[in-house]
């Protein structure tokens, strides 16, 4: 479990996160939205330590990160794994060695083993085939499905993922949305998403943390959020007319809940 | 109070780069394969560039040596202290950082705005040391075995044009090169090169690490990396000559 305790950040006298507390929770896929500049990313980014936060504390089941020396803070890294928006795999290794790196990095496998658990990471994944080729000659689905089995090749504790589905087409989307959330169940590991997809959303939001303008909004889960009474959340769920029709519907079939 | 920011910010990665690697068997590998892409891949330019410059250093010599009273055997010895004293070290220095600076300015920076470094990060990775280290230890390597190639093509150079022109005989010429020689000009320009060597390193990873935006920002930075490293190649270039000589 990840909690997050009255967490402060700013940029420049602008203050972009203002006293977010919320839990994350493990075994579930946890996700953050909010419109494009609300402040996601920056609270993904403070959460595993990219950014610094100006106040507030950060636990890792108990454990505060921002009160953690250098070397505290790598050890903890290696529970973590992170798939970024683009993917952010290394232009230099073909697929197989980017999956390999952390192995290299920080386990003592035999050459066997490692080749044993990359074949697991690209199989759980889908990718067959692609082993030896580079990252850019592979598609952006295939991009993020490699970053996650990257993410996931130390076993982690904590997935992080940023807008892991942004820029595919809404089949390849959900593929991907449907990986993480079996991942997070077959590792029973933390999960926190960072997305404005409302597919997404309904899809596999299990725990959701709405921000707008850096102000936590609104907690709850795909089932509750329809039925909202929170002004900015209607307006983010809604902006799409198709989550409007399936509350009209429901509210229709459940008149007694209105 | 910019150039003090920036000296802050250079030093403290400094600090970085040099801390305890996480798996040294990871970085020697990487050593490697930079001692091949920064250094192996430039033996070319310094080879063309070198006998170019050796051919017309030997003219130019030669064409302010007209007078009857200089042996003509000057020219070669003349060719070959400019070559080891400034040409291969400094001059190359500074062709070098345009090609090998902008190199690792653009690649640190591309893998900055596309997140690559945030992802070493994230692993544990000291994504300083791991990226910049190698680089370093590769560029300081290689660079006097560059200088010596370059003296050695410079001569050359000097003894295919001189003769073909009428300059100087190539007797002379290969009489000059062993006139008077002093083996303390190579050792002070060894010198100089492992220290341009790690500028060449140093300020365009410096300037790569800390882009931010996207490929516009990566190629204002390539630019900025190599003014600023010709700056201090020649400020310190100075500086060893006031030292050393």
């Amino acid at each position: 479990m990840i909690e997050v305790k009255n967490v402060y950040k700013s940029f420049d006298q602008k203050e972009v996160l203002k006293n977010i507390s919320t839990l994350f929770y493990k075994g579930k896929t946890n996700l953050i939205i909010g419109r494009s500049g609300s402040g996601k990313t920056v609270l993904l980014k403070a959460i595993v330590g990219l950014h610094e936060v100006d106040s507030g504390e950060i636990l890792y089941d108990g454990r505060d990160f921002t009160r953690m020396g250098q070397k505290e803070r790598k050890g903890l890294r290696r529970e973590m794994g992170m798939v970024f928006q683009g993917g952010a795999l290394f232009d230099s290794m073909t697929v197989e060695e980017n999956v390999r790196f952390p192995l290299d990095m920080f386990s003592e496998m035999s050459i066997a083993e490692k080749q044993k658990q990359v074949d697991f990471c690209l199989d759980r994944v889908n990718i067959k085939g692609a082993h030896q080729l580079y990252p850019s000659e592979i598609s952006g689905g295939m991009q993020k499905r490699v970053a996650i089995a990257r993410a996931i090749s130390l076993n982690p504790k904590y997935l992080f993922c940023d807008e892991p589905n942004s820029g595919l087409d809404p089949e390849t989307a959900l593929l991907i949305d449907d990986l993480i959330h079996d991942i997070t169940l077959d590792l029973d590991i933390t999960t926190i998403i960072n997305t404005h997809d409302m597919n997404s959303v309904m899809e596999i939001g299990e725990q959701i943390l709405f921000i707008s303008e850096g102000e936590m909004c609104w907690t709850g889960n795909k089932e509750e959020i329809l039925d909202t009474e929170n002004q900015k959340l209607q307006e983010f769920v809604f902006a799409n007319k198709q989550y409007q029709q399936v509350r009209d519907e429901k509210r229709r079939n459940n008149p007694e809940k209105i | 109070m910019k150039f003090f920011f920036h000296a802050g910010q250079y030093f403290s990665l400094l600090y970085r780069v040099f801390s305890k690697p996480e798996k040294h068997r990871m970085y020697f590998t990487k050593i490697f394969t930079e001692i091949e892409s920064l250094g192996i891949n430039s033996v070319g330019i310094v080879a063309i560039i070198s006998i170019f410059m050796g051919g017309i250093m030997t003219l130019q010599v030669a064409y302010n040596m007209e007078n009857p009273i200089f042996p003509t055997y000057l020219v070669g010895l003349g060719n070959r202290d400019t070559l080891i004293l400034e040409f291969s070290s400094t001059i190359m220095g500074l062709i070098m950082a345009g090609k090998i600076g902008s190199n690792i300015t653009s690649e640190i920076g591309s893998m900055k705005v596309t997140e690559q470094i945030d992802s070493l990060e994230i692993m544990g990775v000291n994504s300083a040391a791991y990226l910049i280290l190698p680089k370093i230890i590769a560029v300081v390597c290689i660079f006097p075995f560059l200088f010596i190639l370059s003296v050695f093509f410079g001569l050359i150079g000097g003894l295919i044009v001189g003769p073909a022109v009428g300059a100087v005989t190539a007797a002379d010429y290969l009489n000059g090169i062993q006139y008077l020689f002093v083996p303390y000009y190579v050792t002070y320009s060894i010198i100089k090169t492992l220290c341009f060597g790690f500028l060449i390193a140093t300020i365009p990873a410096y300037f790569g690490y800390f882009v931010e935006g996207g490929a516009f920002e990566v190629g204002a930075a390539s630019t900025k990396a190599v003014v600023n490293t010709n700056i201090m190649i020649l400020v310190f270039d100075l500086i060893l000559t006031q030292l050393l000589l």
